[in-house]
């Protein structure tokens, strides 16, 4: 019989209510216990029962349309891939597996720690795979050191040296700007390659400005730094 | 084995042409879920048709901003998007696998996001297009979630809810309620089997009669 005391993580855990710490060794625990790996799965409907819970507005009507987008110009980095990104790939995936295999096959499917990996990394990816892409445009910043990449996609990543953090309940927020019409690419803290959330069409401008936490719907500032695509 | 083989066929059509507009209502989500880790776009469409509204109402409570909330339904989707070929429906249903990917995303924005954590956890109510099927569906949903953690202990029912909703670890939660990491666990731990066996209890009387139809309050 396993410890009673980290069975009873396989609430905390199905919740999402550990920490990474907690996470990794909680699921080094699962590998080995196939009645926490029972009880996780339903724990895990259980907790998933709560987003049942609340108040469910249509969500905007563009957000369907992002989404797809947005997976469309991701399906062709799969392919044009140069050697030496494929093979950097490969290794990490092949890691990933093997975590994946240590864990039991169930953690491919709700593994947390594997999950975060994945997202950091497919981040990181995903920007590596626009600047790295040979055929992908550049664009000089104005107002601040830096390059805009859009790739053949038009999937961009923002390169920019020179920005400090942003100030205490601030974020920097880029916009593609088409037609003098704004549209949110995403919100970032800190001066590190940042992929932009939706395409930037051939002609359009990018712009960063600061705002409040989170976000808004449209600039409220002057922009810091912009370019023209 | 037939209906794989159908599913196979389905997503195997050449894509030299603008797809033809495809009904996968008779689809089940795992189904779904198949063509979708075969790059189907209509599929993952068909996705969020049947999951979007639910994702966004969980990310908003989670995030308490319409456009963070955006971004997490966005980033839980494209995160299927690309898992869905690892995905084994023998472990997890279709619905809870995509719900946990766009939970998760929530709370790692929350977690960023001190400022709005600090915030009360009050229910901001709406009343949006109360009429359509899907809203009177998620409103029937809703008041049986709401009527099962309301028979819940008062001190379960808060730590799932801040938890789940409100994206606190167990550590954050036991400094903030006061109590021992124990405690919360324990908390936890019981509240959510609990919380299980009512939701899973026979339903109430009139309940199984239940139909999707206009209501009028």
């Amino acid at each position: 019989m396993e410890a009673d005391a980290i069975h009873e993580l396989t609430a905390a855990y199905a919740l999402d209510a550990l920490d990474e710490r907690e996470e990794r060794e909680y699921e080094a625990h699962l590998a080995r216990c196939p009645r926490c790996r029972e009880e996780l799965a339903s724990f895990t409907e259980t907790a998933t029962s709560l987003a049942y819970g609340v108040e469910s507005p249509a969500p905007p009507p563009g957000l369907r349309d992002r989404i797809l987008e947005r997976a469309r110009a991701e399906r062709p980095n799969v392919v044009p891939l140069r050697p030496a990104w494929r093979s950097w790939t490969a290794a990490a995936a092949a890691v990933a597996a093997c975590a994946a295999i240590g864990l039991g096959i169930w953690a491919v499917t709700l593994s947390r720690s594997l999950d975060r990996t994945r997202s950091a990394r497919e981040q990181q990816a995903r920007v590596l795979s626009i600047v790295s892409d040979p055929a992908a445009r550049r664009f000089a910043l104005s107002g601040a050191h830096g390059t805009l990449v859009v790739s053949r996609t038009g999937a961009a990543a923002l390169l920019v040296s020179n920005l400090r953090p942003a100030p205490a309940g601030k974020t920097y927020e880029a916009w593609v700007i088409q037609n003098r019409s704004p549209q949110r690419a995403g919100t970032f803290a800190a001066a590190k390659p940042f992929r932009l959330t939706r395409p930037v069409p051939e002609g359009a401008v990018v712009a960063v400005t600061l705002e409040r936490h989170g976000g808004v719907e449209a600039p409220t500032g002057t922009p810091i730094t912009a370019a023209k695509a | 084995m037939t209906r794989r083989g159908s599913v196979l066929a389905f997503g195997g059509r050449p894509r030299t042409r603008t797809p033809m507009p495809r009904d996968l209502a008779h689809l089940s989500d795992e189904a779904l879920v198949a063509l979708v880790a075969r790059s189907d776009e209509v599929a993952l469409g068909e996705l969020y048709d049947r999951f979007g509204r639910v994702a966004y109402g969980l990310a908003r409570r989670i995030l308490r901003d319409d456009a963070l909330a955006e971004d997490a339904v966005q980033e839980g989707f494209l995160a299927a998007w690309r898992s869905a070929p690892r995905f084994v429906p023998e472990r997890a249903k279709a619905s809870t696998w995509l719900l946990t990917l766009v939970h998760r995303r929530a709370v790692d924005l929350v977690r960023r996001e001190e400022r709005r954590r600090a915030e009360t956890l009050d229910e901001r109510v709406h009343t949006t297009d109360a009429s359509s099927d899907e809203a009177v569906w998620l409103r029937f949903e809703r008041e049986r979630v709401q009527a099962a953690l309301a028979r819940l202990p008062d001190q379960q029912r808060e730590a799932l809810e801040l938890a789940y909703y409100g994206g606190f670890t167990q550590s954050e939660l036991s400094e903030r309620l006061g109590q021992p990491l124990g405690t919360i666990k324990s908390r936890m731990f019981t509240g959510l089997g609990r919380l299980r066996e009512l939701l899973t209890e026979p339903e109430a009387e009139g309940r199984e009669q239940w139909k999707p139809t206009p209501s009028t309050s």
